[in-house]
């Protein structure tokens, strides 16, 4: 019995931290979505981008870890304003499907750009940190862990204060909410959209140098899966919801955890897809979302 | 202040506006009169930038606002209240508010621009850190009325102010409309309402199947056969 408590809160400290990475890049989904409507299936390539951009941002410029999430943060949303402008700016009045598609397309671009670009071999990531254990009690967290979290809080916190506290935040919420009235507020509802893809990407680009800290390894197809992963986890926290985004993340990581340490690692990812078909077929809307009926 | 040349609004196929002018001098409250479906809406769309007319041109003080984006519109001066309000109902009363005063810096002017409106609808101040979704409809139109205000128009359009409110409340937003009026702005007023309308208008222009159809002062058209057979009741 007591073995079976030590293991579940063993498991739910690495679940936390896999969760607020979900969460870091659920958050890029749910905003993005937010604002245009768009599932951004390449937003986990954005993902995977952070994680190279640290790389090279520790290796080739020797930088220590703050600097090296800062600058990657910055270049990914860079990267992220310019494939807005470019392929989904023009596709802004065309039918959902086809910007969905464009953005399938783009995600391939990236994944098989990288690949071309700095080779499919994976990485070692520098240790940017000397592996410290540290024991609370019989439980067990490594330095990375305490690291990945803190960093998810404060970029978390970051967030939720630009989104609710600031001019900008408020005019993101009003394009949201109803865009023409936005408009006639004098939003400017390009850039509003440039500075979502923006925040979305640095949020996603810092969960990519986080993995990297974490797992020591990234390559160019490292995003597939948890950029799938996060997409589950916008929909059960409720797609469009900033809080809900976070909340899914944590949830999932911890799902995760608990299946692969208590049942079988193997049957990890069958969990996270079960909370999504579960998800989708008794509270559509997510778990913070309120049911609204498609206006037809 | 404002005048419209010719201009033809389509959606997708539809013609919806086919080739109408008006003119808005300074200082006047001008309706447009209609019945639902006339394109009354889509006339103040496209003023405001919302919609792009195909042909014809708005000049806006002197200037070809046609094909503006709505936001460069805005900062002109020039500010619509959309029908059905359109307040952010997941915002409180007051991020609403200042959000209508989004492109200005001036942090004085803002506070008493936010005092004047809490004078004209004491009941926002009442109401200021509510959500706006929760207020009543007579609530959320003075509130879409002081969001509008916030941005200190130089012309205010209004579409369908009476729409879904009591007859009392009715009276009262008209009331207000004037006293905005009286303040130095132009208001070009959209209604269904055509007696309300025309009792503060100077001038109205009626509007049918997206062709003026009338216009003239608001007595002269309140004195209408066609137009009191039509839109007033006899």
């Amino acid at each position: 019995m007591d073995t079976l408590l030590h293991q579940f809160f063993q498991q739910l400290i690495n679940g936390i931290s896999l969760g607020s990475i979900y969460a870091l890049i659920a958050l890029g989904y749910t905003m993005i979505y937010g604002i245009i409507k768009l599932i951004n299936f390449a937003h986990g390539d954005i993902y995977m981008l952070g994680a190279y951009f640290g790389f090279f941002a520790t290796t080739q410029l020797g930088l220590s870890f703050i600097p090296a999430i800062i600058l990657s943060m910055a270049c990914a949303a860079l990267v992220g304003i310019i494939i807005e402008r470019i392929a989904y700016k023009p596709m802004r009045n065309a039918p959902r499907i086809a910007i969905l598609i464009t953005a399938i397309g783009v995600s391939f671009f990236l994944e098989y750009g990288m690949i071309l670009l700095v080779s499919p071999q994976p990485r070692t990531f520098p240790a940017v940190f000397t592996p410290t254990v540290y024991n609370f009690g019989p439980l067990v967290a490594n330095s990375q862990q305490i690291v990945i979290l803190v960093s998810a809080i404060i970029l978390m916190a970051v967030l939720t204060y630009i989104v609710n506290k600031t001019k900008a935040g408020k005019a993101m919420r009003a394009v949201s909410f109803d865009a023409d009235a936005a408009r006639l507020m004098g939003i400017n509802i390009d850039r509003v959209i440039s500075m979502t893809f923006a925040l979305g990407s640095a949020l996603a680009a810092a969960g990519g140098v986080l993995v990297g800290v974490y797992y020591n390894s990234i390559d160019p197809l490292m995003g597939m899966m948890p950029g799938l992963k996060a997409f589950v986890a916008a929909v059960l926290g409720g797609i469009g919801i900033i809080p809900g985004a976070m909340i899914g993340g944590i949830i999932l990581g911890v799902v995760e955890a608990m299946v692969s340490g208590f049942i079988s690692s193997t049957f990890r990812d069958a969990a996270a897809f079960g909370i999504l078909i579960l998800i989708l077929l008794y509270k559509p809307a997510g778990l913070l979302g309120k049911n609204v009926r498609e206006k037809v | 202040m404002l005048r419209v040349e010719d201009i033809n609004v389509y959606y997708g196929a539809i013609h919806a506006i086919k080739g109408i002018s008006l003119n808005v001098p300074d200082g006047e409250i001008v309706a447009l009169i209609g019945s639902n479906g006339a394109g009354k809406s889509t006339t103040l769309r496209t003023i405001s930038g919302l919609m792009k007319p195909k042909t014809g041109r708005i000049i806006y003080e002197d200037r070809d606002i046609s094909g503006m984006p709505a936001h460069k519109i805005v900062s002109m001066g020039l500010c619509q209240v959309p029908e059905g309000r359109h307040v952010f109902a997941n915002m409180t009363v007051m991020e609403n508010l200042e959000l209508g005063a989004y492109l200005r810096k001036d942090k004085d002017g803002i506070a008493k621009d936010l005092e004047d409106v809490f004078e004209k609808f004491p009941r926002l101040l009442e109401r200021k850190d509510q959500l706006s979704g929760t207020l009543s409809g007579g609530e959320q139109q003075m509130l879409a009325m002081g969001r509008a205000l916030m941005s200190r128009p130089k012309l205010l359009l209004l579409d369908e102010p009476s729409m879904g409110l009591a007859p009392l409340l009715v009276k009262e937003i008209f009331n207000i409309i004037k006293e905005i009026n009286a303040g130095g702005t132009t208001v070009l007023l959209v209604e269904q309402n055509a007696n309300m309308a025309l009792s503060i208008a100077d001038k109205a222009y009626v509007l049918e199947t997206g062709r003026i159809t009338l216009s003239g002062t608001a007595q002269e058209l309140a004195s209408s056969e066609a137009v009191r057979k039509a839109y007033l009741g006899g």
